[in-house]
């Protein structure tokens, strides 16, 4: 067990989260066609607010925070955030488009001693890059930043989230990170928007494509360990948590609202209202999620890839249930080995049967 | 022997968590779990204590001999300064390097 691992079960003792991603505002200077977010500003918490709740998680021995957006620097006060956090020891990540970064904001970042440096990047290609986020000379910009950031020697990763505009540029993405020198980190997930509009998951890339991503040596290294069809889960493996969410890690909105995680919209107090540490430890959605064990969940405890699958709780419970399966997830496990998981061949079986009466209208 | 002095880097994450100090490099990201003496030891390193002085305080508060403790410090001194989240001097280090400083 790694001394990381060791830090998440010693805090999930001590009932406290490792954890938290902190999303500071939801205002953008890019109109990315698959966000989620709903950029207008409903009241964000101010920079005291966001210095006393940072205060409060250093207390608690909160270990990191991951400042999102939105983009983070559409804030005028957004260094001076980091900066209180690294005043409280707190190992520190951003999440950025970069395209506010310059060298003197480069510089900063570097003096502050931030730990790593996110930014999304769609393609090595300018044009597809900016129709995705819709704000010409984007890309340039991006890249930019990623050049200002490394001369000063910071730790960069490229986020580069996979969608039907640029399913076919991951090669050339991770090519581009190469030679920048940076990490590559890929996503294939698509979420539906926070208002519960699902019309961006027609964005998600086909599950042939994805097929292709999951055997894509470059990408994946052993491809043979990768996509190996899943053993059967253990009695141990049932007895684990789905995943970190609710349990050493957290995500709190720019208006306070906490949640499980950012993926997992299922509202559980407001630092505006409440300690954290109340919320942390007395809410009753986040009891409900750290109850749930692999066994709890009807459909993909019988699942073969029960103990490998990376389902994700937050996609279920926009599905509609926190214990049930999270489809996108059953895809990528199926895409990986090439075996349907129980939900599929649940929803073969479910599928209803052809009429035997079939009306049709009576051509002329 | 020449005293020392040591004060913790400013380019580190660090947290304690049920009695032990969990630290981070910000430069490498290499990761460190101190047991209640180190911990100890780090918590005391100020820049102005020397070493010695913090070595006694081992010696009082853990019930260890001076010289396993002077062994025991010098070796976890070697091995943070090493990579960068330990400051050492000969001096007392008046201003350890604060969060912000341009390098």
């Amino acid at each position: 067990m790694s001394l990381m691992e060791q830090m998440h079960d010693k805090a999930m003792e001590l009932g406290i989260p490792v954890d938290v991603h902190l999303d500071v505002t939801y205002r953008c200077n890019e109109r990315c066609v698959h966000c989620y977010l709903d950029h207008d500003d409903h009241g964000e918490m101010t920079t005291a607010e966001i210095k006393d709740l940072l205060q409060e998680l250093a207390d608690i021995s909160v270990f990191s925070v991951t400042f999102s957006g939105g983009e983070v620097f559409m804030r005028r006060d957004f260094l001076d955030l980091v900066e209180h956090a690294r005043r409280l020891h707190f190992a520190v990540r951003i999440k950025t488009n970069g395209v506010m970064i310059r060298d003197r904001e480069a510089e900063r970042l570097r003096a502050l001693a931030v730990s790593q440096i996110q930014i999304s990047v769609y393609s090595h290609r300018p044009s597809v890059h900016d129709a995705i986020t819709k704000l010409p000379g984007s890309w340039k910009r991006s890249i930019a930043a990623i050049c200002f950031l490394k001369s000063h020697g910071l730790k960069v990763a490229i986020a580069n989230v996979l969608m039907t505009a640029n399913v076919h540029d991951h090669q050339g993405v991770q090519a581009l990170a190469r030679e920048l020198g940076v990490r590559y980190n890929l996503d294939p997930t698509i979420t539906p928007r926070m208002d519960g509009n699902t019309s961006i998951l027609a964005l998600r890339i086909p599950g042939h494509e994805l097929n292709s991503v999951f055997h894509n040596e470059a990408l994946i290294g052993n491809l043979d360990e990768f996509c190996l069809p899943p053993s059967p889960a253990s009695a141990d493996d049932l007895e684990e948590h789905p995943c970190s969410a609710g349990h050493s890690s957290c995500y709190v909105s720019p208006y306070g609202d906490v949640f499980p995680c950012v993926q997992f919209p299922l509202p559980s107090g407001n630092v505006r209202r409440q300690k954290f540490l109340d919320i942390w430890r007395t809410s009753r959605q986040l009891e409900e999620v750290r109850s749930i064990r692999l066994k709890d969940l009807p459909v993909c405890s019988t699942c073969s890839h029960a103990a490998v699958c990376t389902r994700c709780p937050g996609l279920a419970y926009m599905e509609g249930n926190m214990r049930g399966p999270s489809s996108a997830d059953c895809e990528k496990s199926f895409q990986r080995t090439g075996i349907a998981s129980a939900n599929m061949l649940r929803k073969k079986t479910l599928a209803p049967p052809p009429s035997l009466v079939q009306i049709q209208p009576l051509s002329v | 022997m020449n005293e020392k002095y040591i004060a913790r880097s400013s380019e580190i994450a660090a947290r304690l968590l049920g009695g032990e100090m969990m630290i981070m490099s910000a430069v490498d990201s290499t990761f460190f779990t101190l047991n209640e003496v180190a911990t100890m030891i780090w918590q005391a390193a100020d820049g102005r204590t020397p070493l010695s002085e913090i070595i006694r305080q081992m010696c009082d508060h853990f019930d260890v001999e001076p010289e396993i403790a002077r062994q025991d410090a010098e070796q976890f001194v070697t091995e943070l300064s090493q990579h960068g989240i330990l400051l050492v001097s000969d001096a007392p280090i008046e201003n350890p390097v604060p969060v912000g400083t341009p390098r």
